[in-house]
């Protein structure tokens, strides 16, 4: 404020919305506590997020009650199956040593392999790939490897695949969790029921990974091209379908996201995907877009004109639509309607139509004419109408060949409301690069 | 407000009482959709009933008594067009405030739906306009942003006359139930739709004593001078120009092309000789 006062700036141009109430005391003005002000900046001016560790806290000093000694002391491993006693340093204090099972016996965890007895093996497991032999030692390498499966088939004796002594296992554990459960619904949330295996997927799945891995960069950049081709073809398509669907907008009134703040009332534009060659008649537009209008509970007038606008404007190309809005601006109408009632809005809409008509008969008019000055030309044998002409009309100018027989003139189109000259006017011809006329103007 | 029954015309399938000031004659027109419906004498369709509001906000300077983080003290509102009572439609009105504010969810229980407070900047409010329950049970949102610095940055802020922004819209229920139109027969702040011939009301429920039903319009209303006036038929007339002159212009491009078309046939004929 005072800045703006030196400078004699007007003080009225207070920005809009960003910080509203009184923005907090500049950070450099606050120092922070405990810390100095160059590290706080490396932090970001902002305190940290997880309390940092308390340095008052490591330079604790000993409970001066407590003695503390260090002994030599022998010590067993629940993890070991043998007896073995091993001597360590221990802290003890005050004479009494600490109890409890050596410290890392509980990272020793294994694997639950399913043990099978012969019965069970002859009832359920029997198998005609695998034999008994194989299946036993399976198990066995199993347990010793703790279901490393790599490791396991790199010692089995008979070469098998990842793949296959996975399934022999999986399916063995399944067939036996199966027949000891008293219900099939015991063990219905068992990972191992839950979850089978899938042979064929995994050893899909694992070739896949192989060719992905071995895929040289050639062949890479290829496959990205055809996948980049094929997302615009996808979106192509989707486009057209967009467009020809009726436009069903449901809108959520409650929750309606703002597209333009500055519009009152709630707009939801529906995807302005704008198809570049689809021609949709205006009219299942519009009735598609009543219908959806009145599944809605409440709207908002301004709303259902907003949507009516657009479903006129679908069938016209964004060079349409700007001019239809230079027209009503020529006219003196307001683009929105200042007093939108029902019978406003309806008005607004049909006088919008009109313009649309009128745009269209206006190049009907340069057609017509376009076409008027190939028929002239004709007669020198050059072809009548060639299309690569006609598709080259402007909007407002036509590229018209020089002709000289007869002394027929090639006429320049003016606009609009410009009448053709008779023949024998001077020769004019626009020497305009013709554009390529899209479909979309139409 | 003088119930414009005289001047009712019966357009295609709907007519409407006017709500906003001016009187004019409602035509339909354009959509004459309702008309390809089938009317199979299911219950009410093709009724729409319609509020017309107007919202927006007003905002005073508060001059030498402005401070630097409040400079304006303003009223944001939604009222009935005419300025009619909207709490025969409306329930509450939530209006959401920069979060700037202290409780910026202000919650208004009955009308006249506006809330005032002091600041400095101009934000988005997001008005929230929640119906009675046989009315609609979906809410409703506007948006507005909150205006008070005068357009004109030359001209000088006064602590009399406040800047005004306020917007014309009508709430639109295309399916209202029975019992809804049943209570808002009459209601002066609603255009009540021309009812399918031989469709019968009940009588509406006995509303609260007219006194308490008043308070809740807006013509008494202390800000009610500086009020925007809409009138629709302004806009109407300036339409109905501009389509007249899109017509000319059409049937002049009509001719143009039967004209060329004409010399085309000429041509064609003579060069095919």
């Amino acid at each position: 404020m005072d800045a703006k006062d030196i400078l004699g700036l007007p003080k009225n141009s207070f920005p809009s919305s960003a910080d509203k109430k009184p923005r907090p005391p500049k950070e450099s003005q606050r120092k922070p506590d405990g810390i100095s002000r160059e590290v706080y900046a490396l932090t970001g001016r902002m305190p940290p997020l997880m309390p940092s560790i308390d340095a008052s806290q490591l330079k604790k000093k000993h409970p001066p009650h407590e003695k503390i000694t260090w002994q030599w002391l022998p010590f067993t491993n629940s993890a070991r199956k043998d007896d073995l006693h091993l001597y360590h340093w221990v802290r003890v204090v005050n004479g009494v040593p600490p109890t409890g099972d050596y410290s890392f016996a509980k990272y020793n965890k294994s694997v639950d392999i399913i043990k099978y007895t012969d019965e069970e093996y002859e009832k359920h497991l029997t198998d005609p790939m695998w034999t008994k032999e194989e299946t036993n030692e399976l198990f066995d390498l199993c347990g010793r490897f703790d279901l490393r499966f790599v490791v396991i088939a790199d010692r089995f004796p008979s070469s098998r695949t990842v793949e296959e002594l996975k399934d022999r296992y999986y399916s063995v554990s399944q067939a036996i969790l199966i027949a000891r459960a008293a219900s099939s619904g015991d063990v219905a949330t068992h990972p191992l029921i839950k979850e089978p295996y899938n042979v064929s997927q995994e050893m899909e799945r694992k070739r896949a990974l192989s060719m992905v891995l071995s895929q040289t960069r050639q062949q890479e950049r290829k496959d990205e091209e055809v996948l980049v081709e094929a997302k615009r073809i996808a979106e192509l398509r989707m486009a057209s379908k967009v467009t020809e669907q009726p436009q069903l907008v449901v809108a959520s009134n409650a929750d309606a996201e703002v597209t333009e703040r500055a519009v009152p009332g709630e707009t939801i534009s529906p995807s302005n995907v704008q198809p570049p060659s689809m021609v949709v008649p205006s009219a299942t537009d519009n009735a598609s877009t009543l219908a959806s209008l009145r599944m809605l509970r409440v709207y908002l007038r301004t709303y259902a004109l907003d949507q009516m606008v657009q479903a006129s404007n679908s069938s016209a190309g964004l060079r349409t639509i700007k001019r239809v809005e230079q027209t009503l601006q020529d006219l003196g109408v307001n683009l929105k309607p200042r007093v939108p009632t029902k019978a406003v809005c309806a008005e607004h809409l049909e006088l919008r139509r009109e313009i649309l008509t009128w745009l269209n008969l206006q190049k009907q008019v340069q057609y017509k004419e376009a076409e008027g000055s190939s028929f002239r030309d004709g007669s020198y044998g050059e072809t009548p109408g060639t299309p690569k002409l006609l598709r080259g009309a402007d909007q407002d100018r036509t590229f018209i060949p020089d002709s000289m027989n007869f002394g027929v003139s090639s006429e320049r189109v003016g606009k609009k409301d410009q009448k053709r000259k008779a023949h024998g006017g001077p020769p004019t011809s626009a020497h305009k690069r013709p554009r390529k006329q899209k479909a979309s103007d139409l | 407000m003088t119930n414009s029954s005289s001047s009712k015309k019966h357009g295609q399938d709907q007519s409407e009482l006017s709500g906003p000031t001016s009187k004019s004659q409602r035509t339909k027109m354009g959509k004459s959709e309702d008309n390809d419906k089938k009317n199979s004498g299911k219950k009410l369709k093709d009724v729409e009933i319609s509020v017309p509001i107007v919202y927006g906000n007003m905002a005073f300077w508060l001059g030498k008594k402005a401070s630097e983080y409040q400079s304006h003290k303003w009223t944001v509102y939604v009222r009935g067009a005419s300025n009619e009572d909207l709490g025969v439609i409306i329930k509450r009105v939530v209006f959401q405030l920069h979060s700037s504010f202290n409780n910026p969810t202000r919650v208004v229980d009955a009308p006249p739906f506006e809330l005032s407070e002091a600041g400095w900047g101009e934000f988005e409010i997001a008005i929230t306009l929640h119906f009675h329950s046989d009315v609609c049970d979906k809410p409703l949102n506007l948006y507005h942003h909150l205006k008070l610095y005068p357009e004109d940055e030359n001209s000088s802020m006064s602590t009399k006359k406040p800047v005004v922004v306020e917007f014309y819209d009508e709430v639109v229920f295309p399916d209202p139930s029975e019992a809804f139109l049943a209570r808002v027969q009459n209601h002066p702040a609603v255009n009540f739709p021309r009812l399918p011939a031989g469709h019968t009301l009940p009588p509406p429920i006995p509303v609260e004593d007219a006194n308490r039903r008043r308070k809740g319009d807006t013509k008494d209303n202390p800000l009610s001078q500086w009020f925007l006036s809409f009138s629709e038929a302004d806009e109407l007339l300036q339409l109905a120009a501009a389509r007249q002159q899109v017509q000319a212009h059409i049937a002049k491009v009509k001719r143009q092309i039967s004209l060329i078309e004409g010399q085309h046939k000429q041509l064609k004929s003579s060069s095919d000789q």
